[in-house]
């Protein structure tokens, strides 16, 4: 892509860029604001899952449209990748141990179908 | 480690069979270098029987089969509900007032082989304001945490959204035997192709 026309496809990617960049912006504050505000252990880790994730997806996307070389993107790629597959995963295991040594309330979660028989 | 298992000819087979996992790691020592040349190309893959023999893992008892289009609304349907659960979690978050009410939801999925439990729970965890608290391979009933209960429609609602998520798995990647013994009947893309091909008895392992 170095070396189509510069005209019309750099304004493009710019402006996909640009949207993209205030896109995640947003997302990632809103994580942070979310960490900040949520009560509970749990809710706290939705943001980390959720906004964080795609936050940083959106803003990696804006670089590689902005810095627009292979190699960078190839980078790019796998930090979405590891991210997409290691954060839920760390989630769990957070929202898990809080879950089994008391440090999320039972009484906070209506309805609260754990330990119900199956 | 047994002994045989040092045997040459043993190990070779072994890293045969792991082939899609050598690719990978190579793959990703590839990207990381940022340039395709022979030389990173044959340390990546040097590094990567490294890894696959020092840090032995486990076979992933997955017989299943790949089907284009299902993979393909699979994919699409979790980027756009990545996209809306992504606001919604950051608006629920940025907006004033009260913050929304959490529940635990018990969904109890149809097919609790491990790999397919897993992509579930993962994908459950990023898109449908869900959070997987516990999962209990013994059973396939996984625990999620729901951010707003009463925004997502109550925890009859959720159970649906989780099984349809694990619908569209399923069609994507099991087999036609599994689809089956899911009750969902199997698509109209390769139903001839492999009929048979995983025998019925595939579970009942999972117990752990």
């Amino acid at each position: 892509m170095t070396h189509v026309d510069p005209g019309l496809w750099t304004t493009i990617a710019d402006t996909v860029a640009a949207v993209f960049l205030l896109a995640g912006a947003f997302l990632t504050l809103g994580a942070g604001v979310g960490l900040l505000r949520f009560p509970s252990l749990l809710a706290r880790m939705h943001t980390v899952t959720k906004p964080q994730v795609l936050g940083l997806i959106l803003l990696l996307t804006a670089l590689a449209l902005r810095v627009r070389s292979w190699s960078a993107v190839g980078m790019l790629v796998l930090v979405v990748a590891f991210q997409l597959v290691t954060s839920p995963v760390a989630a769990h295991m957070v929202g898990r141990a809080g879950f089994r040594t008391g440090k999320v309330d039972p009484d906070d979660l209506r309805p609260n179908e754990f330990g119900e028989p199956d | 480690m047994s002994p045989q298992s040092r045997r040459p000819a043993h190990q070779l087979r072994r890293l045969g069979s792991q082939w899609h996992a050598l690719a990978l790691l190579t793959l990703i020592w590839v990207l990381l270098w940022g340039d395709l040349s022979w030389a990173n190309v044959i340390a990546g893959a040097v590094i990567a029987v490294a890894v696959v023999t020092m840090f032995p893992l486990p076979a992933i008892d997955m017989h299943g089969t790949v089907r284009p289009w299902p993979a393909v609304v699979l994919g699409a349907r979790f980027v756009a509900d990545l996209f809306v659960a992504s606001f919604e979690v950051a608006w629920k978050a940025i907006r004033p007032g009260p913050v929304p009410h959490g529940a635990i939801v018990a969904v109890r999925l149809r097919n609790p082989e491990d790999a397919y439990l897993t992509i579930t729970a993962v994908m459950s965890s990023l898109v449908p304001g869900s959070l997987v608290v516990e999962a209990r391979r013994s059973t396939g009933v996984v625990y999620l945490h729901v951010l707003d209960i009463d925004g997502s429609g109550g925890p009859e609602a959720v159970r649906r959204d989780t099984l349809a998520l694990e619908e569209r798995v399923l069609r994507a990647f099991a087999s036609n035997t599994v689809l089956a013994r899911c009750g969902l009947v199997p698509g109209d893309a390769g139903t001839a192709l492999d009929a048979g091909s995983t025998p019925p008895s595939g579970r009942g392992e999972g117990d752990a």
